[in-house]
């Protein structure tokens, strides 16, 4: 079974997760066919290594950002909440 | 077989030479790199060869031919696609894998079994009639059959699946088919290599050397050389390789899992797919039952397999077959599966000229072994991307010009 750390009661099985992906920013930029935007849009970081993502523990019903180590499946920081705020763009 | 073994056993003749002889060191150039030993890499080689006389060629394989996606996929060949692109270009690879066993002298067990695809709701019943009527419009038979037809077809499922979401009708498929997966990688193989190609396991790609926009070699583990042209052919491995070339590409790295059962007399002489309940299913010729579901929640660069993946699949398989209760899981095992957003793979020419691409094989790449591997030698060979496969490169993103592949090519939805 594959388990992910979760902040708030420990490592739990990776089903209890629902996987938001990738933490993303949007390019500050209104043209939607700058290759910005379309690299913003599809392009992911797909090698393996330190990955922040967004993840949702569905029985606390909270979501975190992660760093996660994507080659071994190992949790390595939780993003404290003050800097996930920081990272949200504003328009 | 064993007379020839008894044969060769007395006889103070050599053995008969190996299928791949060791090929002795890198040369300093090739005309063409491919990286990646499957399927794909080698049906390029193969066709490089064949059909475009280019033989200096290297195929570098970090582990071992066919040991990758080649060889952990359910061997399932079909061209029931959604999009026109998808379903002449899956066409084309169905119609190339039938002559394959003559073509290598080498028995690929192609099977044509007919391919049932379930619709338990409403919604997957309209997906399937437009699946069904795009491919009647290329020719291909493909129809929308009901539950009567498909009990006659298959009596031994429960159609009802004990009471959850009973199939109400189904997208079959004449043509679907199965064949033993290792084989298309040898054959492949071996005639690329009877053609001068060469191929070198146990040699991974370190880095590739792009200069004013342009390939111009590799390095590897066994040191650098120079080359006319790279094709990265790596499935799961493609990210790091685009990397090295500066590329930034959609593809996401997710595990796929499948198991077989132990083998059983054939009764299953279908290959049955439910999107609904996550689970293909289909009996090898030995009598396995080979089985997969979809891929793994998130993203991970591993191949490990886990218990709660057979546990779900069992539980699912069991709505559709109550009497494989008592099967024993033999193996199971997962890959790395390489998704675009659009379930359509990304093949052809790059803005590094020079480098091209055949990546985003996802949950379907088996099936396009042969017309990848003969489209991507045509665009190799020419320097210009082959008709087939143009809907499918990589600048199809920055043009929002997508091939919506989703309804078709997965069973996660």
């Amino acid at each position: 079974m594959k388990l992910i750390e979760c902040p708030v009661i420990g490592a739990r099985p990776l089903s209890e997760f629902v996987y938001g992906g990738e933490v993303r920013r949007p390019p500050l930029d209104a043209d939607g066919n700058s290759s910005a935007w379309t690299d913003h849009v599809f392009n992911r970081s797909g090698a393996p290594g330190v990955l922040r993502e967004w993840w949702y523990h569905r029985p606390s019903g909270r979501w975190f950002v992660l760093e996660r180590d994507t080659l071994r499946n190992a949790v390595q920081r939780v993003v404290p909440i003050g800097e996930v705020v920081h990272a949200v763009p504003t328009l | 077989m064993p007379w020839r073994l008894l044969k060769a056993g007395l006889s103070k003749q050599p053995a008969p030479p190996r299928f791949f002889p060791q090929t002795e060191s890198l040369k300093p150039r090739y005309d063409v790199v491919i990286i990646g030993g499957g399927g794909h890499g080698l049906a390029c080689a193969y066709y490089l060869a064949k059909e475009h006389g280019i033989t200096n060629v290297a195929v570098l394989e970090r582990g071992y031919l066919g040991g990758g996606n080649t060889g952990r996929n359910t061997t399932i060949i079909r061209s029931n696609y959604l999009t026109p692109e998808g379903v002449k270009f899956y066409d084309a690879s169905l119609k190339l894998f039938e002559d394959l066993s003559q073509d290598f002298d080498l028995n690929i067990f192609y099977s044509t079994r007919g391919h049932y695809t379930l619709a338990h709701t409403d919604s997957a019943m309209r997906t399937m009639r437009w699946r069904a009527e795009v491919n009647k419009h290329y020719g291909i038979d493909s129809a929308l059959v009901d539950r009567e037809a498909i009990a006659r077809d298959v009596p031994y499922m429960d159609l009802d699946c004990a009471g959850n979401d009973a199939v109400m009708g189904a997208l079959y498929h004449a043509p679907g088919a199965v064949a033993r997966h290792d084989a298309v990688a040898w054959g492949y193989g071996r005639g690329a290599y009877q053609r001068g190609v060469e191929i070198h396991q146990q040699t991974e790609v370190t880095g590739v050397r792009v200069e004013g926009g342009r390939v111009r070699g590799v390095s590897t583990n066994r040191g650098d050389i120079e080359c006319g042209a790279v094709v990265s052919m790596v499935a799961g491995f493609t990210p790091r390789v685009t990397d090295m070339v500066g590329l930034r590409t959609p593809l996401e790295i997710y595990p796929l899992q499948a198991c077989v059962t132990e083998p059983v007399k054939p009764f299953m002489d279908t290959i049955i797919v439910s999107g609904s309940l996550h689970v293909y299913v289909s009996q090898s010729s030995r009598g396995e039952l080979v089985m997969g579901a979809s891929v793994d929640p998130a993203v991970l660069h591993s191949t490990r397999s886990t218990f709660d993946f057979v546990e779900g699949l069992a539980d699912r398989l069991l709505d559709l077959f109550p009497f494989t209760s008592r099967l024993r899981v033999m193996r199971q095992w997962a890959g790395m599966s390489d998704l675009t957003p659009d379930f359509a793979p990304i093949m052809g020419s790059t803005p590094v000229e020079g480098f091209y691409l055949d990546a985003g094989w996802g949950t379907w790449g088996f099936k396009a072994t042969p017309i990848s591997g003969k489209t991507m030698a045509s665009t190799v060979a020419n320097g210009q991307d082959h008709d087939l496969i143009l809907p499918f490169n990589l600048s199809r993103f920055h043009d929002y010009r997508l091939v919506g592949e989703k309804a078709a090519a997965s069973v996660g939805h």
